[in-house]
Order: structure tokens, then sequence, then C-alpha cells
């Protein structure tokens, strides 16, 4: 992102706080909801981002209660319609590429009415960075079951267990070659900030998705990676070229055997740090291995950044294609547009 | 060759082989058809450019399967080509065919119902063996059994011919049948007196890198010619004087081309980019493909996942400073439904093209229809009212569509804009209009902070356009309802009462700012003809033989849908009668009974093919009782 600043040098970059990017809007999600967190780390983040001027950035959201974001940042926005963020953000950055682009979207809203764009907008690229607020629930309609709930939840349309099995939102994301892949979630702030900064440097599509709190319909999805007593043992930190290692006592470490990746005692005296794996961000194996974690309650779940690497974005082809055909061609008038390959004259 | 141009023929000196007559005549419809492998379509253009060039006013349209590659032989793989060229000014395809190229059996079957009685069919007899004969359903041989008495048949040896005239060269026998088409095309060139150097040109530079594929084409063309001078089959060769046309300079354009001309002189006029978010649908395609060729000029075509994709880009484009557009046809105009809502409510402008084909569902994906009226009107929740436009022929398209977009920043607004199959793919010659003579519309983004509110307005009610990026001005749209003025979201009653009031009352007051409908005709007409959109061809050509014919008839074409011209009602309150025809069930009849309390003769035909001139003049015979 940070190459699109086209700032004149006579221009004195302003400085930023947290209050420069909160509107005047009361904010109105349920009290104690996971989204009040991301608002106020992207709030805290943006700050710290320096060489970007504020009206440079935009938010697009879809339905949903995330979806409210925009109306809380003081940014340009735009509220659209259900699942189709990512369509419209597409057309944002393709149209003006010197704009930094974000989506605010949830689980309902991206990979279920929005699965169709979300897949295209990683193929394809585009340096739009899409924030995913999974709740694992419809919240704003009031609690039915969405495409990351879990096998056999119950919820108000599925009053007998859900018969489906959820979307990994990673999973899919490598599948789609995305380039930019990483997990946060809503209870820590630092990490969360630290993911946006990252998100923000990343040249190309990024996804971040955030595991979010929904007090009312879904309440204490993560409370094992939250709470104090057992988010260690649960929660592992991706760190680039660290091994695998987690646990309170950091006593635990993930290794492969075979194919498969499992759970190694570092204080048995058969296992040392030296067998873990060695987390490299640029791996696409690696990732894959990674974000099978989900939903195995044999393996903790990584936080963190599973991929980052670079590919060519589709905004920047497009320009260059436009700037070498004039460059081949010339910058034609209109006038010779509209007379075409052939004419003829009648006097 | 029709009523009028046989009163018109008239013997003409003996023409250049010395044994047929050339005869003067006012009026051709040629059809080329063949297999969809047998290079009509080309055949077709290439007559109907060389007979252009010599501003010889004509209307063209393809008719191809559906199927990419249809068995060769069969009845549904029959692809056609028609041209309709007159020394007067040409409103459509025609309703009858003169002549009938058929390549194969089959289309001779599809198409001999087409053809006027008397009319000429040039066959190619080598096509007719058993095999093929049974793939058309002929029991027996046509071209044999009597069964086309009262046509003028002139079987000729075209494949036989084609390799004869290529014996020398030893091309493969597949590449040397390939040239076949042209043999046919020789034979009409000399039957209408037109010199073959136009195409001729052409292979030069179409195969400037195979000089044999030029010797090739060259040497059947020639001997197409040649067989019509040298054979004493024909009798008569037949001449069409130039068309008294205004001068300037001419090029040929059908309704997709100048769709995608008149988005980018638009979107230039405006002084701000083109974006297209389109998705590839029969029979749109070619208005994006048109547009991703036009690079240089600057254009953005991003070919959208879905067609939910291809508008929303769009208005994501619009949002952030470009003119967003979309082209589609009906199915994905139902796709597109709930964005349309959106841009409304968002108050940006949009064009959206929709090039109607049968329906519903499927449909007919390569034939024509106006199907799509009540939808472009009404097809959207809640009050959520949007322009429309409906183009009368293919060079208008360029003029409504740039129409579209001059409206479209000016109100703040999407528009949309009705093109279908038959002016789409139907190409006319335009007189090509200059940059400069194109309506001013530059656009001027909104960057002074003060007092800035996003839901400000106008003296046209319209809202500041404001780019993403200008400091100061950040602000946040969305679909939810806004509060007057602020841009809030608000619940509040009455807010949501003037808000529906002010959107509604912004779009009618367009009918301030178009032209006034137009009447043509006799001047104590009692009857009028109201066409709309294309069937504007047919009723032009319709009344003009009417008149003609000393009858009393005006007709006049409406293109402006919603908000239709100020003077409309009054217009259609003035006549005893108003004849509507209309390809579809009769959807802008609804509208004006509705709108105008009036009950015109709704003349509805859903075929997939445009309407006839002679069904209208039926009809108006009928109503004046003559």
């Amino acid at each position: 992102m940070a190459e699109n600043n086209n700032n004149k040098k006579e221009d004195i970059l302003p400085i930023y706080t947290s209050k420069d990017f909160t509107s005047d809007r009361d904010v109105r999600w349920c009290p104690g909801c996971g989204d009040y967190s991301v608002l106020a780390q992207v709030q805290r983040s943006f700050p710290q981002i320096l060489g970007q001027k504020k009206e440079k950035f935009v938010f697009i959201s879809g339905i949903g209660c995330s979806s409210r974001f925009p109306y809380y940042m003081d940014t340009y926005g735009f509220h659209t319609i259900h699942g189709r963020a990512a369509a419209i953000a597409s057309g944002v950055k393709t149209a003006n590429p010197e704009l930094s682009v974000w989506i605010a979207t949830g689980d309902g809203d991206a990979l279920s009415i929005g699965g169709n764009h979300f897949i295209h907008l990683l193929r394809r690229n585009i340096d739009v960075n899409i924030l995913l607020f999974n709740n694992r629930i419809y919240g704003l309609t009031k609690g039915q079951v969405s495409p990351t709930s879990e096998h056999g939840k119950v919820t108000k349309s599925t009053p007998y267990g859900s018969i489906e099995y959820p979307v990994n939102p990673v999973s899919l994301a490598l599948g789609m070659e995305g380039t930019f892949i990483a997990r946060t979630i809503d209870r820590d702030p630092k990490h969360m900030q630290e993911m946006i900064l990252r998100c923000y440097k990343h040249y190309g599509t990024t996804l971040l998705e955030i595991l979010q709190n929904c007090v009312i319909f879904n309440d204490g999805a993560y409370e094992m990676y939250t709470n104090k007593e057992t988010k260690d043992d649960n929660v592992i930190y991706l760190e680039n070229g660290k091994p695998l290692i987690f646990g309170k006592q950091k006593d635990k470490g993930i290794k492969l055997d075979g194919w498969k990746p499992v759970v190694i005692n570092l204080s048995d005296g058969k296992h040392s740090i030296n067998d873990c794996l060695v987390h490299d961000e640029s791996s696409k194996d690696l990732a894959f291995i990674l974000s099978s974690f989900y939903d195995n309650p044999s393996l903790p779940l990584p936080l963190g950044v599973f991929l980052d690497r670079q590919r060519n974005r589709y905004e920047v082809e497009m320009e260059n294609q436009i700037a070498d055909t004039k460059k081949k061609y010339g910058e034609g008038t209109i006038d010779e547009l509209l007379m075409g390959p052939s004419t003829w004259e009648i006097k | 060759m029709n009523e009028k141009s046989n009163n018109e023929s008239k013997e003409v000196p003996e023409g250049s082989n010395g044994k047929a007559q050339i005869k003067s005549i006012a009026d051709v419809t040629i059809r080329f058809a063949g297999d969809s492998g047998d290079g009509m379509q080309l055949t077709g253009t290439q007559f109907s450019d060389a007979i252009a060039a010599e501003g010889i006013d004509m209307g063209t349209i393809p008719d191809y399967p559906a199927d990419i590659r249809a068995p060769a032989g069969s009845l549904y793989g029959v692809s056609g080509y028609t041209i309709h060229f007159s020394s007067h000014d040409v409103h459509t395809i025609g309703d009858q065919v003169d002549v009938l190229v058929a390549m194969n059996p089959a289309a001779l079957k599809v198409n001999l119902k087409d053809l006027k009685k008397n009319g000429i069919i040039i066959a190619n007899e080598d096509a007719f063996d058993k095999k093929n004969l049974d793939l058309a359903g002929f029991k027996e041989n046509p071209l044999e059994d009597g069964s086309l008495e009262g046509y003028n048949v002139y079987d000729l040896p075209i494949t036989k011919s084609t390799l004869e005239a290529l014996k020398e060269m030893n091309l493969p026998q597949k590449t040397a049948l390939k040239c076949k088409n042209f043999f046919a095309l020789g034979v009409v060139y000399w039957l209408y007196n037109k010199r073959f150097d136009f195409t001729l040109n052409w292979l030069e530079e179409k195969f400037a890198k195979s000089p044999e594929l030029i010797e090739a084409n060259s040497r059947v063309l020639k001997a197409g010619y040649y067989y019509g001078e040298t054979t004493e089959i024909f009798t008569s060769r037949f001449e069409v004087k130039p068309a008294d046309l205004p001068s300037g300079v001419y090029r040929n354009i059908n309704g997709n081309e100048a769709v995608a001309l008149g988005l980018v002189a638009g979107a230039a006029k405006c002084g701000i980019p083109l974006f297209l978010g389109s998705y590839p649908i029969t029979p749109a395609s070619e208005i994006m493909q048109n547009l991703s060729k036009y690079k240089k000029y600057g254009v953005k075509m991003f070919q959208a996942e879905d067609e939910i994709a291809g508008i929303c880009t769009a208005i994501g484009a619009s949002f952030s400073g470009s003119l967003g557009a979309t082209s589609t046809s009906g199915p994905g105009m139902a796709l597109k439904t709930e964005a349309i809502g959106l841009a409304v409510m968002a108050e940006l402008p949009l064009v959206i093209i929709n090039v109607q084909r049968g329906g519903p569902s499927t449909g007919l994906p390569t034939k024509t229809e106006q199907a799509d009226l009540l939808q472009a009107m009404y097809g959207r929740n809640g009050e959520c009212p949007v322009p429309v436009l409906a183009a009368s022929s293919p060079s208008d398209c360029f003029i409504m569509t740039v129409e579209a977009v001059r409206l479209a920043v000016k109100y703040m607004t999407p528009v949309i804009v009705l093109s279908d199959g038959y002016i789409a793919q139907g190409a006319e010659p335009w007189k090509v209009v200059k940059f400069k003579d194109l309506p001013e519309m530059k656009v001027v983004f909104r960057t002074n902070p003060d007092g800035f509110f996003p839901y400000t307005r106008n003296e046209f009610l319209s809202r500041p356009w404001v780019k993403p990026g200008t400091k100061g001005l950040e602000h946040r749209i969305g679909g939810l309802e806004k509060q007057n003025v602020t841009g809030n979201v608000s619940y509040e009653p009455e807010n949501h009462q003037m808000m529906v009031d002010i959107r509604a009352k912004k779009i009618k007051r367009i009918e301030n700012d178009i032209p006034e409908l137009e009447v043509q005709g006799d001047k104590d007409a009692e009857l009028l003809v109201l066409g709309w959109g294309s069937t504007g061809g047919a009723v032009a050509t319709a009344v003009e033989n009417q008149i003609a014919k000393g009858r009393k008839v005006a007709f006049a074409i409406l293109k402006y849908m919603f908000p239709m011209p100020k003077n409309t009602g009054r217009i259609l309150k003035h006549y005893k009668h108003i004849l509507l025809p209309e390809v579809n069930s009769g959807q802008l009849n609804k509208i004006i009974r509705a709108e105008f309390l009036i009950e015109p003769v709704s003349l509805t035909e859903v075929k997939g093919l445009p309407l006839k001139a002679l069904k209208i003049e039926h009809k108006i015979e009928e109503i004046l009782k003559v």
C-alpha cells in the first residue's frame, strides 16, 4: 500500500490520533460485542500508518452487524448490500488505485451470500484488505446458523442441530491462491493491531479472519481461546522463522508425523525444540497444514500470519496494460475512435 | 423487387457481359444462408460493406444458431445473414427476402418461408445429396421435384466450380472447400452489378501473411463473378442506385458497437474515466469485448465473476469517481436488480445497458424481444425510480447511450438503456458524429468542505459527487434510508416520505431536459402509430408506405420511456386512434393506458423476430377500414 502514497514533498504529513478516525455517530452494537474491539484496534492502528493521508482510506461493507463498521470510521465509507462488499471494493480499487480500500464483513456476508465475490477477489489479488468478523452465527437476523457454524449446532434455524459442515476461511483463501492470510481474535488487542498493520503493508488482497464473540447469539464460542486458564494451551501464535511452540510453560510444540501434525511434549525428555516445525510465512504447503488445525480438538488454534507472499495485482496489471497500449499505439482521439476502421464519404 | 420497386424498375442499357440486361430497382433484400461453418456471416458483411461504400443505404442482420458448431447439414445449424439495401432511406431489414442464397438443403428449408413469391433462389446443387437432403428432412430433391415452382431457381455447381478453380493450386481439399462462400459472393456481385475490388482489397489485408489464401479466395471470387457473366442462366442483372443520404463521412455500425462508442465518448465528454463491469451474455457480450480493446483511450473493462459483481464493481467505480457502466441481457438484468436499488439510494451515476432477448428465463438467447420494459420500469423493491431510455436503431444506440451518460452524471442516478438483439446485431450506415458536437456534460466533483453534507441538493435536486481522496469531505453513504441533507441513517417516518418524494421528483424533472416527442407523417391524420425502441424502423416504413397509398397516418417513436417527453399525453390525446405495435404482450400499452387513460390499439407479437412493417400496415388498414 505504501507505494501508492502520492503526496507532494511540500505537504507536511499530518500526525493522526485514533480520534481522527472516529466519526460522530453513536456506535450501536450490543454492549460487550467483539466488534467494539475491532473498531478500537483499527482506530488505534491507522495513526501508526505513517505517510498515508486519512482521506485516502475507504471502508466498504455489505450487510450484517459488522457491516455497520464504516459509519463509525471518519473516513470515506460505503455501506452496501448483502454479500457484495468484495465486488464493490474491487471496483473502487481498480478504478482508483490511489485509495487504501478496506472491507468490513462477517461470516455470512463474505462466505455465504458473498462467497463468490470473496473467492474471486482473492484470486485477482486486488490490493484490498478484508477484515472478516467471524462469530459463527447470524447476529443481525437474530441467531440463525452461519456458514462457519459447527456441525450439530443448535440455532433458531437448526433446532435439531446443523446438518452441514463449516467453511474454513483460511483454507478457502489458500485454495484461491490468496497472498496474505492471517487470523486474530477480538480479545487480543495488541495482536490485532499488529495484524492490521501487516495487512496495510502487504501488496495485494489480505484476509484477516477475526474471531469475534457474539454476546447475544453465540456467547462463549471462543471462550477456550480467551479464558486466562485455557488460552495458552489452546492457542499457538505463528511467528515467522520461529519454532511452533505453545503452552503456559512453552513446553508444547508441533511436529510433523509423516503428513500429520501432532503435539509433542518438550519436557518429556524425548522431544526437544529441534523437533518442532519452524514457521515460514512464505510456504503455501505449511500454511495448508496450519489451516487444518481449525476445529481440530487435538491441535491448538493458530493465530498470526499463515502466508505472506507476492503475486501480481490485478489493478496494477490493468494500469500497466493501459500505459503500454498508449505507449505503443499513442493516445487516440475520440474522433478517431468514432471513425472506426473504414469509412466512406458522401458528397 | 417489391411492389414499389416494380413500379420504378426500368430497362437500362446493356451490361458489361452483353447478354443479361441490367434492371434498375429501388429496393432488395438478400439472404446468404448455409451451415454455421460455411462463412455466411463473412460473406454477408463483405457484400454489405461493399455496397455501403457506394453510398447505398441499407440495414443488415445476422441470424446464427445458439449452438457453437451444430452438426453440418442440420436444420438447427443453419446460419444466415440478411442485407436490405435501397436507393431510399432504409429503416428495417426488410419484411421478406428477394434473393435467397442456399448453400445446402437445410438452409433452403429453414429460410424458404421468408422468400417472396417469384423470389430468386441461388442453390449450391452439389450440396443437395442424399445425406444432406435427409438431414434437412427432404424426401425428394426440391431442386428437381417441382416443389419450388413459383420461384426463380438457379442451381449452380458451387462446390465443383470452387474445386475446379483451385485445381492448379494443390490445396488440401478442406482448405479449398472453405472458399466456396466466395463463389456465391462472386455470383451475387455480378448479379447486382458490383465490383469485387472491395473484397480483393480486404483479402490482401486480412491474409497479408498467407498469400496462398489471398490467391485461393480471389480465384474463387472471380470464378463466381465470371460464372454469372459467361453462363447464360441469368437473364437479368439488377442495380440499386445510391440513396440520397446527407453528405458527410459514413461508417457501418451495429447497435453493440454503437453502445460501446457511446460509453467511451460520453465519459470523455464528462472528463472522467470509463469503467465497465460486465459478465458475458448473449447478445450483449460484444459491448464488453469492444470496450476491452479500447485501452489506449484509458477504458477499464472488468470481466466480473457474475452479473451481480458486474454492476457492483461499476457502482464501486462510480463511487470512486469514474463513470461506472454495466452491460447485460434480461437474465443478467434480473440479477442486477438489487444493486440498481443501491445506486438509486446512494444516488450515484451508473449506466445500465440491457440488450433484450427472448424470455422468460434463458428464453431465446439469440432472438430479439422487447419484453423487459416493465422490468426496467418497475422491477425493483421499494419506490425506486430509474430513467429508462430505448434506442430505436443501431446508430441510435450511440445517441441514447451518450444521453444516458449525460443524465446519469447530471442527476446522480442510474440510467437504463434498452437495446435488443435486433438492433444490437443489425448494422446500418451511420454518419459519424463529431466529438465536439456531442452535448456538454463536464463533471465537476465537489472539493469544498465548507457546509458540505452528502445529501444537499442543487437546482436539479442532485446531490454532490465527491471523489474519495478529497481532503475534508470524508463521508459515509449506503443503502439504508438517508436523513435529508446529512445523509445519516434515518428511520424517521416523515423523513422517509420526504426522501421517497425527492427521489421521485428528481427523476420526473428530467422531462424538462429531454426533447419533445416528434410526430411525422400526415398533418390531418386520424391515426397515430406509436413505436418505441427498435419497432421504430418498421413503424416508419409502414407509415411511409401507407402515406404513399394516400392514407392519413402519422407516427412517433418513443425513446424516453421514463420519464416520457412532456408532450406525450397531449399528442396521444390528439388522435382518434393510436396504434401501438410492440414485440411483447402489450407492456407499453399498459403504461400508456395507466398514465394517460386512453385506449390504444395494441399490436403485439413475440416470435423472437423483429416486427414486420407489413403486419403494421395491415393493422393500419383494418383500423382505417380501407
